[in-house]
């Protein structure tokens, strides 16, 4: 292969990616307006005192993609701080999302409002539930 | 020189004062009304209570930047505007009441009575007496209003920590629990004695029950009867997406306001009140479909509001100073909504329920308005976008009522013009 079609191949393979991940962002959209835009609501502004912002949210914006998963797969109700505030409402397990949708969900609300975290593939999602289990062993 | 700058003062004053003060504090009011801000950013007010001699107390969600949870202001000079400002205790909660020389407050599990001396101020801020604890707070619906009877009882609401009683709480397609386990200890109006010490589940009695979430509740005394205001429960549209569709889920169930008698059951999880067709519904979790009517055992509301508008306070008119249609009526506020979404959220105000011969017309209105603070009244999509929610409602002793915000912390004082 000469210099210039492998140059296009990576190209090729660079817009199908972004456009993969477009896709994930669509699909990670429709799962946040039916299940979670309710509680953490259009803006991602969350409830005061109910349910808690996603944009901006430090959590959401940082490393641990294991404690995201975990929460959407296990749901969350624990009287802890998050970003200094605390919230009443409980947040309810979605048993029955796959890890592709998982990963998309999380891609939303990552790169969503002001939030610029970046993606999440499925592999993550995938290594999270293993590591997840086995911290519960 | 010193007159031009006075003069540049003077008129710097004249043009910035509109600003600074905003006619009737941003509220919108029926003829005839005026309002003021009394207070502003004291901390989350949540329930408010006034002394005979017109001392404040307000009860925060949390401790304030002092480091303070119950609030007492006075007006000391008279002109509508708190100008002694002190606080103490360290717990979070809603409830607070003033009865004869005592001031109750509530945490989240317990009720606590402070003694007032002859200026209203409080005599053991650091030694409360423990009226009543071990109430069930599990978070959800956790905050403990309180009234009062023409007796010295005590009514405080227990919140079910739960949306519905399912099996596992907000999890689509999970059951409701039949009977609901939550009902033996929540849900419902627990009635104590004001004047005993400790007491707790096993000392008070169960005075009504099926209530979800009662934050508002006032004492009727021309008809000597309890009032509460009940937040009806979320989510059917992304439970049942087949029975129910997101512009469905904004109007349904309403938010209820009832007259409880002692052994009331107003139906909570098993039923909910649907205002359009203006009967009780079975809940989807017990096999309900949208249509089929709930059982006549559980009691009709006196009045049915729009959905999810949150009534936190309701307050018996008895005072002289507004025009007559309001006395012993009742005012009710409502903090806004966030379960209308992804539908604009509605509330944000004040609502009036006149009464005649004893007894809710089924009607109501709304008294004041413009709380969110939006420009020309634009609908809000998110509540915490709104400046101001009203919270607490008390009436002072001129016959003036206060409206409190549990955002930053304003306390309104809205009066009448004769
Ligand atoms: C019933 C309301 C509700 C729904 C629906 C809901 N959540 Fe939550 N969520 C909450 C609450 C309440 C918390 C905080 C719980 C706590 O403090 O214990 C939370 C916490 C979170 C957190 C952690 C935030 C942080 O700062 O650590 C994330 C991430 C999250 N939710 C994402 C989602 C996603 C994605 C969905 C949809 C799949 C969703 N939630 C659906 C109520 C909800």
């Amino acid at each position: 292969m000469n210099k210039v079609s492998k140059f296009s191949l990576l190209f090729f393979f660079l817009v199908l990616a972004q456009w993969g991940n477009a896709q994930n962002k669509i699909n990670g959209k429709k799962i946040y307006e039916t299940r979670c835009l309710v509680c953490h609501q259009s803006d991602g502004g969350g409830v005061p005192n109910m349910n808690p912002p996603l944009d901006g949210a430090s959590n959401v914006n940082g490393k641990d993609i294991a404690r995201l998963v975990k929460i959407i797969r296990n749901g969350y109700d624990e009287r802890v701080a998050l970003d200094g505030m605390y919230y009443n409402n409980a947040m309810a397990a979605n048993p029955d999302l796959k890890e592709e949708a998982i990963a998309d969900v999380l891609t939303y609300i990552r790169t969503s409002w002001s939030n610029k975290a970046g993606v999440v593939t499925t592999s993550q999602v995938k290594a999270a539930l293993v590591k997840n289990k086995a911290a519960k062993k | 020189m010193k007159k031009l700058t006075q003069l540049v003062s003077v008129a710097f004053l004249a043009f910035s004062l509109p600003v600074l003060a905003q006619e009737n504090a941003g509220l919108k009011l029926p003829e005839g009304f005026k309002a003021n801000l009394f207070a502003n950013n004291i901390g989350a007010a949540r329930h408010i209570a006034i002394t005979k001699s017109g001392v404040v107390f307000a009860k925060l969600n949390n401790s304030n930047k002092d480091g303070n949870s119950i609030v007492r202001l006075e007006d000391a000079n008279n002109d509508g505007v708190a100008d002694k400002i002190n606080g103490w205790a360290k717990y979070g909660g809603t409830g607070i009441f003033v009865k004869g020389n005592n001031l109750y407050a509530s945490s989240n599990e317990a009720i606590f009575k402070y003694e007032l001396n002859s200026k209203d101020e409080v005599v053991n801020p650091l030694a409360p007496v423990t009226i009543v604890s071990g109430l069930i707070d599990r978070r959800q619906h956790n905050s403990k209003s309180i009234t009062f009877d023409m007796a010295n009882n005590i009514y405080v609401n227990i919140g079910a920590y739960s949306n519905a009683c399912q099996e596992k709480d907000r999890m689509p397609g999970s059951q409701g629990m039949m009977p609901c386990p939550i009902l033996d200890s929540a849900g419902g109006i627990w009635k104590f004695d004001g004047s005993k010490e400790n007491q707790t589940y096993k000392d008070g009695k169960r005075y009504g029950t099926g209530l979800r979430n009662v934050i508002g509740l006032d004492w009727n005394t021309t008809t000597n009867q309890l009032y509460v205001a009940q937040h009806g429960r979320d989510q059917l549209n992304s439970f049942y997406p087949n029975l129910y569709s997101d512009a469905q889920n904004a109007e349904l169930p309403a938010e209820t306001f009832y007259e409880i008698k002692e052994g009331d059951n107003a139906g909570w999880p098993y039923i909910y009140y649907d205002p359009i067709q203006h009967r009780k519904i079975v809940s989807p979790e017990y096999g309900g479909d949208s249509k089929k009517e709930g059982s006549s055992e559980y009691k009709e509301p006196a009045v049915a509001f729009p959905a999810h508008m949150a009534p936190m306070a309701v307050l018996f008119y008895t005072g002289n100073q507004f025009p007559a249609k309001y006395k012993n009526g009742a005012f009710i506020s409502f903090h806004g909504s966030w379960n209308r979404a992804p539908l604009p959220q509605e509330g944000f105000f004040v609502a009036f329920v006149p009464f005649k011969d004893g007894k809710a017309t089924g009607e109501w209105e709304i008294f004041a308005n413009g709380f969110a603070g939006t420009e020309n009244g634009a609908k809000i999509a998110n509540p915490s976008k709104a400046k101001a929610r009203p919270c607490g409602l008390a009436q002072g002793p001129d016959g003036s009522i206060y409206v409190s915000d549990d955002t930053k912390g304003a306390i309104f004082k809205i009066s009448y013009n004769k």
